[in-house]
């Protein structure tokens, strides 16, 4: 942390120097601790009377500190619950803690300030039991409505084998079947209202059109959307207590299946956040190498949502098309990677390998490929008169809403928002590259489709810089803390050898503190929150995805809509159910 | 007596047609479908992939016949029926050669009109009976989507009849040697033809079933023979409604050179085409802009049409 921004000055201002405590972390915005008494009144200030307020709140989650040596004059707490908020006005992030104890760990909640804390603060309730007053609904979101015990604390087990053989005996079926039957009074939904009496629609979790198990509840009147109710958790797999027990490098694979169209670029949020705290710089080459498969798996991803999208909306052929192209950019990363959709090809300080001979040609077929075959398909999608029937004015939000429900990527830029995190904060070299930030301002589901169809005409323009502008050098940092090392810096002498068989047998050991990284990613905002307490595994992964907050938003975007017009929506946002449920 | 084993011959053989032709056309579409999509499609069973007809209906017939507990038992199994049996019944006024037709009604055009309507019930009653929310979404639409279609259906076709002055199909085929009826009725030819697409429910007016947001719609709980009668009925309302288009607008089995029967054969493979084509080309409108669109438009082109045709026969008649 260089010289305290100006927030931290105005806080002390308003509530007294005495009223914070900082703490160094390795991320480069500040981190403030602050009392639970005093929690509503900061927040309150940050969100609405600072000038250039914190109008988004980014991420909230929370630390069991319990089982943390490291702690270097933090203050003393069991659970820290943690803030974090996004100033677009200031271009910058602010971290608010707070220390709870065991047996008490309670806080009011932010659910009046931020629509968005909803279901945060239920998920941190799900996952370390710490309750928020005042919460409309507090009930578990991720895991089962019938589990016991809260995931992410420390005593919970971590691995199936200490819990004991899974059974399903017909009572527990049925338990299990009784939970998640769906009562309207429990969300504060009427059955009926002057004299209609609504139908309530199980969409999912299995079902055609939700693209993975989600499930939502429609209160319907007629095929008018009265109110939905989204339930996510069907697909969560427990990343970030995964986090917990695997090495700094064999988490790496695991980023893959987080938005699991993005590949390697959740490899990049998560190695960009280990090497802030490694204190590790990547050689040029590695990053443009980083930069140019990412932007890779930016179309593939995009190409994946704009046949689906279509198709949600009744268009059949175009996800075929979309797909055999998506087939070509999996042949050049098949020829770097070795992978296809999840290549887990980045490492702590580089990539894995140097690009193979012959690379420039396959890229370059690929750029000079694709711009075409986008054009065909505007013509057969964007230019469709039903095509435009179906989207436009449908599920239109604005740049007001998205800010306070946490909307990043596509979804923010498609309301006139014009915030691209390459540009605004580039990581990676990306301020090296020549590229557009598409915006549209209907903040419809079109505008999302043009926003992202854009987009993919502007990573091709970065690809094609990468083409030309590939620098020499290698591809793996010089730090002692890659992993693996490169091998010319190994078996040399006794040093270098000993050095690469830790790394490769134990994994590296990082440096106790905390950072945070998040990028640009496919669908909005993707980063990764890692407290090391100086060992060969993280102490705490915090995974915040932006699917997680975009999904949270379908009531609002969907109420007095029609049935198909919740398909289109649901296209439009482009999510990935392992990056709302992780 | 040869004279009624031959027609005993053709009733057999037109009213078996329909069938085989559905389940070729099973094959067909997913053949040409897959062309059109930059894929194989089925190509493994037999050459051409042939076999799948024989595959899918193997598994069709053994399938477990299953009615949900839940169902309105009579009407749950009434309901296939129906679809398939209206459907041949149109069958049999079509005119397919000079000589080969079942029945010559003097009234054929209406009770296609009639049969088309029967053929409603089917969804409905599918939808209704199967006592499941995205069934009855899916009857609930295809019964608004289908009645309404129906109106500019008729009236779409009331041109054609004032230039045959007859309701009997073969009438209208031979009113056609000179010029075919697609000319002077253009208009009705295009109303007639997507209020057929919405009467067969095919994509882009399959809303009743709309796999994206209702599952499958109507048939949500059908599974085995039952529907493969929905199934085998779409086609057959396919195969109908494009022999329709040829009998009305496109000269029946006028043609030159080739036979008449081969004439009406080539004529009904190309609009069957042009049904799947539309099928992999275009998007779903939502259920009211559908409703809009045939009350706000169809409706007023098709008596405009009717209104105009009207007038110019009078005045070249006067």
């Amino acid at each position: 942390m260089s010289d305290a921004p100006a927030v931290v000055t105005e806080l002390e201002g308003r509530f007294g120097a005495d009223a914070f405590t900082a703490q160094e972390t390795r991320s480069d915005f500040p981190t403030l601790w602050t009392s639970r008494e005093r929690l509503p009144a900061v927040l309150k200030f940050l969100k609405t009377e600072v000038d250039r307020p914190f109008g988004t709140l980014y991420d909230l989650t929370a630390i069991d500190e319990r089982f943390r040596k490291q702690r270097d004059g933090q203050p003393d707490s069991d659970f820290t619950v943690l803030y974090h908020l996004l100033s677009y006005g200031r271009n910058e992030d602010l971290c608010l803690k707070v220390g709870l104890a065991d047996g008490d760990a309670s806080l009011p909640t932010a659910t009046g300030l931020w629509p968005a804390a909803n279901w945060y603060e239920r998920e941190v309730w799900d996952m370390f039991g710490v309750r928020f007053d005042g919460h409309p609904a507090l009930r578990r979101i991720l895991m089962p409505l019938t589990w016991e015990g809260h995931p992410l604390r420390k005593e919970h087990p971590a691995r199936a084998t200490e819990m004991g053989p899974y059974q399903l005996p017909d009572d527990r079926q049925d338990r299990e079947q009784e939970a998640l039957r769906f009562r309207p009074e429990d969300w504060g939904m009427k059955r009926s209202h002057e004299g209609t009496d609504f139908m309530f629609l199980n969409v999912g979790p299995q079902h055609p059109g939700t693209h993975g198990v989600i499930r939502i509840i429609l209160q319907l009147d007629g095929e008018e959307i009265v109110d939905c109710l989204p339930e996510i958790g069907f697909h969560h797999r427990g990343a970030e207590k995964m986090g917990e027990r695997q090495s700094w490098h064999s988490f790496i694979p695991y980023t893959d299946r987080i938005d699991y169209l993005g590949g390697v670029m959740n490899n990049l949020a998560y190695v960009l956040s280990v090497e802030q705290l490694g204190g590790i710089d990547v050689p040029d080459r590695a990053q443009v190498i980083r930069v140019m498969m990412s932007e890779f798996f930016r179309i593939a991803s995009h190409l994946v949502w704009y046949g689906t999208f279509a198709q949600d909306v009744g268009s059949l052929s175009t996800v075929f098309y979309t797909f055999n192209d998506r087939e070509r950019i999996f042949d050049i990363v098949q020829a770097v990677c070795g992978g296809r959709m999840h290549p887990s090809w980045f490492r702590i300080g580089g990539v894995a390998h140097d690009l193979p001979k012959g690379w420039q040609g396959m890229v370059r077929d690929f750029v000079d490929y694709l711009p075409d075959r986008l054009l065909e398909y505007d013509k057969i999608v964007m230019q469709n008169r039903l095509f435009k029937a179906r989207t436009q004015g449908i599920g239109a939000y604005t740049v007001e809403e998205a800010i306070d429900w946490g909307v990043t990527g596509p979804g923010l830029r498609a309301c006139g928002f014009d915030w691209d995190f390459r540009k605004k904060r580039p990581y990676s070299g990306y301020d090296q590259f020549e590229f557009d930030v598409p915006i549209a301002q209907q903040g419809d589901c079109y505008d999302r489709a043009v926003v992202r169809i854009e987009e993919m005409r502007q990573s091709l323009r970065i690809i094609d810089q990468c083409l030309k502008n590939m620098p020499p050098g290698h591809y793996k940092s010089d730090h002692p803390l890659t992993t693996p090392p490169r091998k010319e810096r190994t078996m040399h002498d006794i040093e270098t050898l000993i050095n690469h068989f830790l790394s490769v047998s134990w994994g590296p050991v990082i440096p106790p503190g905390e950072s945070f990284v998040g990028i640009e990613a496919t669908k909005g905002n993707n980063g990764y929150r890692l407290v090391s307490d100086g060992g060969t595994i993280p102490y705490r992964v915090r995974i915040r995805t932006p699917s997680f907050a975009h999904m949270q938003m379908i009531p609002l975007m969907s109420r007095g809509t029609m049935v198909p017009d919740l398909l289109a929506i649901l296209g439009s946002i482009d999510f990935v159910l392992a990056d709302i449920d992780r | 007596m040869t004279d009624v084993v031959l027609q005993i011959l053709v009733v057999l053989g037109v009213l078996n047609a329909p069938l085989i032709l559905a389940a070729l056309l099973i094959w067909l579409e997913r053949r040409f479908l897959a062309l059109l999509q930059d894929r194989y499609g089925p190509n493994r069973v037999g050459p051409f992939g042939l076999g799948i007809v024989l595959a899918d209906m193997i598994k069709i017939f053994t399938k477990e016949d299953w009615v949900p507990p839940f169902a309105d038992r009579a009407v749950f199994v009434l309901a296939p029926a129906v679809i398939v049996i209206t459907g041949l019944m149109s069958v049999a006024v079509i005119p397919i050669t000079e000589t080969i037709g079942v029945v010559d009604l003097n009234i054929g055009l209406l009770f296609f009109l009639a049969m088309s309507s029967m053929g409603v019930y089917s969804v409905v009653l599918a939808g209704w009976a199967s006592n499941n929310k995205y069934a009855l979404l899916g009857g609930l639409r295809a019964s608004a989507q289908m009645v309404s279609y129906e109106v500019f259906m008729g009236l779409s076709l009331m041109g054609v009849v004032l230039l045959a002055g007859s309701f009997s199909l073969r009438e209208i085929v031979e009113a056609q040697s000179d010029i075919w009826f697609i000319v002077p009725q253009f208009l009705g030819f295009i109303i007639f033809f997507i209020a057929g697409l919405a009467e067969t429910h095919r994509l882009p007016f399959d809303l009743p079933e709309a796999e994206a947001e209702l599952v499958a719609g109507f048939h949500s709980e059908y599974s085995g023979m039952k529907f493969g009668m929905f199934f085998v009925g779409e086609y057959v309302g396919v195969t109908v409604i494009s022999a329709m288009i040829v009998t009305l607008f496109c000269g029946g089995w006028h043609g030159p050179v080739l036979p008449g029967i081969v004439w009406f054969g080539l004529k009904l493979l190309f609009f069957i085409l042009v049904f799947i084509t539309l099928r992999a080309a275009l998007p779903r409108p939502r259920f009211d802009q559908l409703m809009a669109f045939g009350w706000k438009v169809l409706l007023p082109l098709s008596l405009l049409n009717l209104v105009v045709t009207a007038g110019v026969l009078l005045l070249l008649k006067g």
